[in-house]
């Protein structure tokens, strides 16, 4: 794999450890250490751990969250790629995954949520609806969340297969390992006309 | 039944008749069967308070089912309020209509039944009509900043208006009474949702707490709404099929059969016994499907994780199923008006009894976890209880109605397709808890098994949809094939499936009660108007009043028990 930034384990194992009661000489430290050790870049060893233990946050407002359920259902278990401590907390997750129709009265919530969340953070849009407002161009429908908030990878269809998100899940795992450039989540602004949450007229 | 029908037109005129306050008015009274069967009556607006008052106080009906606005931009007074009613003792329903002009109002039905508040709050939001008298008409799907009413004729559908910022924590002076025993005390005011775990991504709850007592409660809603109602008017009446799924995707096909069933009847036809077969399959199936949400999300949300995991197991194999009808596994959108889209292929209905007996392990593994399961019981037993005539009043259907006792079901009431030819039982519970309802979808689960195995059993031979050129488009061999097909094929396309012009409410009875549709058609190829009179909006509406003075945990068992799906709640 080409792109794999694993780190990679360059272990000898020449020298016999110290016998018993004994105390080893520091040649032997030195390479006994090395069995164990392995040398890669602090970036890539930070960006594996960091795409093998995503936390989602699931923002299932309908269809879609339907089917994100299956993906973390036992058949296509989104555990396997590290990714099963489903937080509903901003707070703890790095992966929000928009799983739904975001409506126009939802947009501030969902941008609030997204600021909530801490660096560095992740967006997955599954679904048509998510990505662009879907078979849904309508007066009260987003047409897409990029509008609001920076994505990162979409995930066609309506609503995806449990597959496709997978695919969606790996495909950002993959950005992750090859640091990929995310100038649309560096320079992203709340937009214009959202204003900050708790400002609201009282009713 | 035309004939019981009729009578019922004439009993309500003469009783109406001596109704005092409307005897001088009496001849501006309509009364009218449609020509599919529908009674509907209409008289001015004025009358519109006493009359409701008289239906209710007599028992002659006792919900109001649902209640819409239609407007017809080019009359005289533009808006129509459509009141439909219903009795769970007779069976019986009525259509009540009344013309609004711009800038009047009419008097609001809250005095009559408190169910009116939201509908006629819905009204107010889709199409400015004002109900005089509404003790909170505030808009209730779209977002407060919006301008104007989308549901008029003269609004784009695809003019999206921003929303700057979401509503602070905020109480409705009807639905949101201060319990007695709070006031004067310090609350805490608590905001749960639109993005919570147990609100299930849409739901909002605002409370105000006295320790760990709800002192009082309030939702906001629409935060789903995605124009349903707007989308149909603008696509092609098979092009509404797909939007249907989307209502209670839970149990997406249910509607699809619920929404082709309503333009059937309007277009008088019927469809073959195969096609009837196997929408009772797919409703059956979808039924199962969305109990098995239902029950797993409420577990989780009370800490159960393995229940979730054991149904979802079961859910899968259902999907399974569906996508070797069709290919979609969740939004399957099958149904055609007039059938079914294509018939099931060999084997198909082996594969459904095979899966049937494994869910049937299933629903007994999950008995098992919960049933006697200590904490369960705890959580849920005497949490929500709801007296069968409270129900009534709200206009609960469904699960929840038979929880409180209430033996209704329209596969039995009303039984449309071969329900009535199928041997099944209606369960019911006593309290109306957390838990009988739990009970109540437990045994729904087995009973629909019995029906889809008697269905597989007995497959009907015969084709899988009716064959009428003006409906139906041909098959593609025959689009291919030879001129006639490819003609029929244009033809339709080109000017799509027109019903005649007219008016049909129909309801079936899906997954979390009485899903409805009224459909007005102008005789065009779109729906003129098409009114979802969704379950679950009527169930939810109780919900402030229900958890009011009960504990802040308990919030969360009758919000997963009432199984409120966002898609139908806002559309
Ligand atoms: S993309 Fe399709 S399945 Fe997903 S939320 Fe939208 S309508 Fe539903």
């Amino acid at each position: 794999m080409p792109h794999d930034n694993s780190p990679s384990v360059t272990g000898h194992n020449s020298m016999p450890l110290a016998q018993p009661g004994q105390a080893p000489s520091d040649a032997q430290l030195v390479d006994s250490s090395k069995s164990f050790a392995f040398t890669t870049r602090l970036d890539d060893v930070i960006a594996w751990g960091r795409k093998n233990s995503m936390w989602p946050m699931p923002y299932g407002t309908a269809c879609c969250g339907i089917e994100l359920m299956s993906v973390m259902g036992p058949k296509y278990d989104l555990a396997r790629f590290g990714a099963e401590v489903v937080r509903f907390s901003p707070r703890q997750a790095d992966m929000l995954i928009v799983a739904g129709t975001i409506t126009e009265k939802m947009a501030p919530v969902l941008v609030h949520i997204y600021e909530q969340m801490l660096d560095p953070k992740y967006v997955i849009s599954m679904g048509a609806c998510a990505s662009s407002g879907g078979f849904y161009r309508a007066y009260h429908v987003l047409q897409g969340i990029d509008k609001v908030i920076p994505v990162d990878v979409f995930v066609p269809g309506c609503p995806p297969t449990p597959e496709a998100v997978l695919d969606g899940v790996m495909t950002l795992q993959r950005m992750i390992a090859e640091h990929h450039p995310r100038p649309w989540a560096k320079n992203w602004k709340r937009p214009a006309w959202m204003k900050q949450l708790g400002t609201g007229a009282p009713v | 039944m035309n004939n019981q029908m009729t009578h019922q037109i004439e009993l309500l005129k003469t009783d109406l008749s001596q109704l005092l306050p409307i005897k001088d008015r009496f001849s501006a009274y309509k009364f009218s069967t449609s020509k599919v069967g529908d009674d509907v009556l209409e008289f001015p607006k004025e009358d519109i308070v006493p009359v409701l008052r008289y239906f209710r106080e007599s028992g002659r009906f006792d919900v109001l089912m649902d209640l819409c606005g239609v407007d017809y931009p080019e009359r005289a007074k533009r808006f129509e309020v459509v009141y439909h009613l219903f009795s769970t003792k007779t069976m019986q329903r009525l259509r009540i209509k009344c013309q609004v002009g711009e800038g009047e109002s009419i008097d609001t039905a809250t005095s009559v039944w408190d169910s009116a508040n939201w509908f006629e709050r819905e009204a107010f939001d889709m199409f400015g009509i004002k109900f005089a008298g509404h003790p909170n008409l505030r808009r209730l799907l779209v977002h407060e900043e919006f301008v104007g009413h989308p549901l008029r004729k003269d609004y784009d559908a695809d003019h999206q208006q921003h929303c700057s910022v979401a509503l602070p924590v905020h109480f409705d002076p009807t639905h949101s009474h201060l319990l007695p025993s709070a006031k004067g005390h310090n609350l805490v005011p608590l905001n749960i949702g639109p993005s919570h775990p147990s609100t299930h991504g849409t739901l909002r709850v605002m409370a105000e707490l006295d320790g760990e007592t709800i002192a009082r409660a309030n939702v906001e809603l629409g935060f789903l709404h995605r124009c349903f109602e707007k989308m149909a008017e603008t696509h092609p009446y098979n092009q509404v099929i797909p939007y249907t799924d989307r209502l209670n995707y839970c149990s997406a096909p249910m509607n699809n059969v619920g929404y082709c069933k309503a333009v059937e009847r309007l277009l008088g036809v019927e469809i073959p016994q195969k096609a009837q077969a196997m929408r009772i399959i797919l409703a059956e199936l979808s039924r199962i499907i969305d109990h098995f949400v239902c029950l797993g999300a409420n577990a989780v949300d009370l800490g159960a994780l393995t229940a979730f995991f054991q149904l979802f197991t079961y859910r899968e194999q259902v999907y399974n199923l569906f996508e070797k009808l069709c290919g979609a596994r969740l939004t399957v959108s099958l149904t055609r008006i007039g059938g079914m889209a294509q018939d099931a292929p060999p084997g198909w209905f082996d594969d459904v009894l095979a899966t049937c007996k494994n869910i049937r392990q299933g629903i007994s593994d999950v008995e098992g976890l919960l049933s006697q399961n200590k904490i369960w019981i705890q959580r849920t037993q005497g949490v929500g209880a709801i007296s069968a005539e409270k129900a009534i009043a709200w206009g609960y259907t469904g699960p929840l109605l038979r929880a409180a006792g209430v033996a209704h079901d329209l596969r039995k009431a009303q039984p449309y397709y071969m329900y009535d030819q199928l041997d099944f039982d209606i369960p019911v519970g006593t309290s109306g808890d957390c838990y009988d309802r739990y009970l109540v979808r437990v045994e729904e689960m087995k009973q629909s098994l019995k029906i889809i195995e008697q269905v597989c059993k007995n497959v009907p031979s015969g084709d899988y949809t009716i064959r009428d050129k003006g409906i139906v488009l041909p098959e593609k061999k025959d689009v291919y094939g030879n001129i006639e097909g490819l003609m029929n094929h244009f033809m339709l396309v080109i000017k799509g499936l027109r019903p005649p012009a007219g008016e049909v409410y129909d309801a079936t009875e899906a997954a979390n009660g009485e899903l409805g549709f009224y459909l007005v058609s102008d005789g065009s190829g779109r729906p003129y108007r098409l009114r979802v009179r969704p379950p679950c909006f009527a169930i939810y509406q109780s919900f402030p009043e229900q958890v009011t003075g009960g504990l802040l945990s308990d919030v969360i068992s009758i919000l997963g028990s009432m199984n409120l799906i966002a898609g139908e709640l806002d559309r």
